[in-house]
């Protein structure tokens, strides 16, 4: 280790984070490092992990909020399997977080908040900071951060109450300094949001970021320095955002550019009530948002609106899927078009919910009554949800068709840079209705598509009633068994036919070889980490894909598989898709599952795939 | 199908409103009346045939739409309302016509009754009110009177049964009025008045299932026994009923009370004033029920209250006024930006 104070070490990633007290603020900070660190630019990854509760009582174990941030001078692709340093606010951050710290670790620890009570609360039998062990395993940084940051205030007018409550900011400063960051970003920030309507807080807030930054230069309380430098970002303009952010965006440009008008109905369920919250600040483009007294009226309001001609959209997580599947009964076979998103959360029931997981997939898939294929994508990072929401919209529109989004919490809320498209790139997904004046068949269908053509109430002279019963080419109520047959074939040949206008699968590694790894949705991150990792030790015979649809599947995917020996499937399920792959391709794959709220790890998935490749 | 054009709305006729379908509802049916009554009155109201849209849920009263030559859906078992709810705020220049029955409308999807009812939304809804579950074949339902004997209540049901109108109250529905399948004239009278009325309405129809409730409103609106019992709402008119108008309604505190005409100061009935911001007197009225009461139908209340699809589309227009209409650059590049250098 160096002696000198100020030299960095040169790093290509670091993995923060910031733990405490759900009203400790660490939702704020770890936001700030984050914004502070795509300037540099780093190439970074978020996610926040924060208690069901809304405020648990002050200094549990159930009121530890978290968010953790992975940056790089390399393309990052998930929020790091364990922190390089970890700040921990009160005992029970630390109880929670500890285990997860690096070797070696920086441990930042506000020690003001190790009281009896605290320790208590936090189920310490004695004080851990007292524990040589702790000071063996981890660089231990114990701080009065508290006493610091009112020390810093003693000029202001504040209270106690308020001049405790910069503390995170200091926190903030203090690691900034060991990671050679920029201040102005924050003071900046600092100054948008309270200086204005609260120049004092304002002003307490700057000062004790500044005092954080001036505890490390002064003090030379550490001798560790880290530098991360500058990533290699593909050139372009960027913004961070969060996947459920990036579904409404995508909504509104898909909206935009169809020219149908947006209406999103949704019910208030975690981890997808933000989604309605962000579009419910669009009135201006146009987007109409009804918050419905369930989750079925909402998925009601939606089709509704589709029918009327406009384009509908709700979003919810598992439970709510459960009470809306009639509904996508009904939009099967009205053939209308409508999104449902599933921001996925530990289930069943209530579960976990604001905790991540994979296992409404077969639900997506299979959970209606009747014969009932619905197209389902799946977004695989933050800013692909831009995509796929447009994605969802093309095919919704161009098939006449309910489709399923199916996203998840840690998606949802994590966040990334995201090289803005400009418009032109987006395609046109227009589709016309039917003419005024022509003869109307509601189910005559495009030879190619299998999609059936829309008119809308208000349209002249093609009046027409639609519904649940069984229906002819014509509209009308058919009992007709082989009519029945017919309109089920060609409801299942129409979501088939979407493959053909899907992107292509992004193979990443050769294609063929020994394993193919074979993932969906949020999990892309840490199986692409995993694999280039990999490639980089010289794996060159393990190749993996990430499935952006899983209804219908990618043509290619079937012919992949046959170019390899074995194939592993790692989802945050019991082996839902790997089911599927089993059952569709007859090949053997293998299982590799988590369910524990949180992620893969990416070395977790290298370990499989070098056991899967030894067997 | 190919739909005949419709005639400008001023020509329109009862016949433009016709399907060529088979009506396929029980001889006797008293949905017949009813969905003659509606055809009759669509081409009155001065709306071209494709602004109406006639939304409907499951039930024998819910095939409504399919017998109507307009636009429609038949949606699933009580959610009629979210999916109203959906058009009419996608497209608040339509007409909607929400058909549900006691079983569709109040169990099922009371909820969403509830919800379109306080939020106001400027459509029409008909519950047809039978009594019992027909299109499942004779099962009691939310409306059937306690110790009703059905198939699933061979020892009578046990059920305080819900009053549609008390329901209506309850939610502040704007526009809550009552007819009966059997006076075509006061049908469309009342469906009239219901789509004037600019917010939602709701409209109970005594109906009667000829196969498993028949004669269920017997009672008070057959030819034998309706002048003793059905008490005709009128806007400024005092309560009364009877073959000459002999009896009326008086209050004894906040208690109603039957009173002989003759014997009373004629200013001490009740007068029937529906527009009063009070739910006080449509309350009392809602109360009247068989055998103490005469069974009131005509309006029972209307006000006034802000539509919720025109609030929708005021919101919207306030926002742009305020913000602009939105461009592609504030929506993909939002508050803050950083540009990498190529």
């Amino acid at each position: 280790m160096s002696s000198s104070t100020s030299a960095f070490q040169e790093k290509k990633a670091a993995v923060v984070r910031f733990a405490g007290d759900s009203g400790d603020g660490m939702q704020v900070v770890g936001e700030r490092f984050s914004d502070t660190s795509v300037t540099v630019p780093n190439s970074i990854a978020t996610f926040p992990d924060y208690p069901a509760e809304i405020r648990a009582p002050i200094g549990t174990i159930a009121g530890v909020s978290a968010f953790q941030v992975h940056f790089g001078a390399q393309t990052v692709l998930t929020p790091g399997d364990e922190p390089d340093a970890l700040v921990a606010m009160n005992p029970a951050a630390l109880a929670v977080h500890l285990d997860d710290l690096a070797e070696a670790g920086l441990l930042i620890v506000n020690n003001a908040s190790f009281t009896e009570d605290n320790l208590k609360m936090a189920k310490f039998e004695s004080n851990p900071l007292d524990d040589p062990e702790l000071r063996k395993k981890y660089e231990v940084l114990d701080i009065d951060i508290s006493g610091l940051a009112v020390e810093a205030l003693k000029d202001s007018e504040l209270s106690m109450k308020d001049k405790l409550r910069t503390k995170n900011f200091f926190a903030l400063g203090f690691t900034y300094w060991v990671y050679g960051r920029p201040l102005d970003p924050t003071i900046n920030f600092i100054n948008d949001k309270w200086g204005k309507k609260l120049p004092a807080v304002a002003d307490a807030n700057i000062k004790v970021l500044k005092a954080g930054y001036f505890l490390g230069e002064t003090t030379e309380i550490t001798r560790n320095r880290y530098m991360i430098s500058r990533a290699e970002v593909a050139p372009g303009i960027y913004r961070k955002i969060s996947g459920n952010e990036a579904l409404a965006l995508g909504l509104i440009a898909g909206a935009r550019k169809s020219g149908r008008e947006l209406t999103f109905s949704g019910y208030p369920i975690t981890p997808a009530s933000s989604v309605l919250e962000a579009l419910a600040g669009y009135k201006h483009f146009g987007v109409k948002t009804v918050q419905a007294e369930d989750e079925i009226a909402a998925i009601g309001v939606a089709l509704g609106a589709s029918f009327a001609g406009g384009i509908g959209v709700t979003a919810t997580s598992g439970p709510g899927m459960c009470l809306k599947s009639e509904f996508m009964g009904l939009a099967c076979i009205t053939e209308l078009p409508l999104i449902i998103m599933d921001i996925q959360r530990g289930g069943p029931s209530t579960g976990l919910p604001t905790k991540t997981e994979q296992s409404d997939l077969l639900q997506a898939l299979y959970g209606r009554h009747g014969e009932s294929p619905i197209p389902v994508v799946a977004p695989n990072s933050p800013s692909d949800c831009f995509r796929a929401a447009y994605d969802a919209m093309r095919i919704a529109l161009a098939y006449n068709t309910p489709v399923i989004l199916l996203s998840d919490g840690y998606i949802a809320n994590g966040s990334e840079p995201w090289n803005i498209p400009s418009e032109e790139s987006l395609p046109d997904i227009s589709r016309p209705l039917a003419k005024e004046g022509d003869p109307y068949l509601p189910y005559k269908r495009d030879p190619e598509t299998f999609a059936r053509t829309q008119a809308i109430p208000g349209q002249y002279g093609l009046e027409h009633r639609l519904g649940g019963l069984e229906k002819d080419e014509m509209g009308a109520i058919s009992y007709d068994p082989s009519n029945h047959q017919e309109m089920t074939r060609l409801r299942a040949a129409k979501v088939e036919a979407i493959a053909k206008s899907n992107p292509e699968l992004i193979i990443r590694g050769n294609k063929t070889g020994k394993l193919l790894v074979i993932g969906w949705g949020g999990t892309h991150g840490a199986i692409a980490s995993a694999v280039d990792g990999l490639h980089n030790e010289g794996f060159d015979n393990i190749t993996s894909v990430n499935l952006r649809h899983l209804n219908p599947m990618p043509t290619e995917l079937g012919a992949l598989i046959k170019g390899f020996d074995k194939v592993l499937v790692p989802e945050l399920n019991t082996g839902q898709l790997a089911m599927i792959i089993r059952s569709k391709f007859l090949v053997d794959a293998k299982s590799m599952n988590k369910v524990q709220g949180r992620p893969f790890k990416v070395t977790e998935i290298q370990e499989r795939i070098l056991e899967v490749l030894k067997d | 199908m190919s739909v005949q054009p419709a005639a400008p709305p001023e020509e329109l006729q009862r016949k433009d409103f016709i399907t060529p379908n088979d009506v396929r509802w029980c001889p006797g049916c008293g949905d017949y009346a009813i969905l003659n009554s509606l055809q009759r009155t669509l081409p009155d109201l001065g709306i071209a045939r494709e602004d109406y849209c006639i939304i409907s849920g499951i039930g024998c009263s819910s095939r409504f739409p399919y017998y109507m030559q307009t636009y429609g859906f038949h949606t699933i078992h009580g959610r009629a309302p979210s999916v109203a709810t959906g058009v009419k705020v996608a497209n608040p220049d339509l007409s909607v016509w929400i058909i549900t029955g006691d079983g569709d409308g109040l169990s099922i999807g009371g909820n969403h009754t509830l919800h379109l009812l306080r939020r106001n939304l400027d459509v029409n809804v008909l519950l047809f009110n039978n009594r019992i579950y027909g299109l499942t074949k004779g099962q009691y339902s939310p409306t059937s009177p306690e110790g009703t004997r059905t198939k699933t209540t061979p020892s009578g049901s046990i059920d305080h049964p819900v009053n549609p109108l008390l329901f209506a109250l309850g939610a502040e529905a704007t526009f809550i009025a009552r007819t009966v399948d059997n006076n075509p004239k006061h049908m469309v009278e009342t469906f009239k008045a219901a789509h004037a009325h600019k917010g939602v309405s709701f409209v109970e129809i005594f109906q009667n299932c000829v196969i498993f409730n028949d004669g269920a409103f017997d009672d008070v609106y057959s030819k034998t026994t309706r002048e003793e019992q059905l008490l005709k709402l009128e806007a400024g008119k005092p309560l009364t009923w009877g073959k000459d108008n002999e009896k009326g309604i008086r209050l004894n505190g906040l208690h109603p009370e039957i009173v002989n005409v003759a014997e009373i100061d004629s200013s001490e009935l009740v007068v029937h004033d529906p527009n009063q911001e009070s739910p006080i007197q449509a309350q009392m009225l809602a109360n009247l029920t068989y055998p103490d009461f005469p069974t009131p139908i005509g309006v029972f209340r209307q006000i006034e209250r802000p539509v919720y699809e025109e609030q929708v589309a005021d919101q919207i227009k306030a926002a742009q006024e305020a913000k602009g209409t939105g461009t592609w650059q504030e929506l993909l590049h939002g508050k803050s930006t950083w540009t990498v250098e190529g």
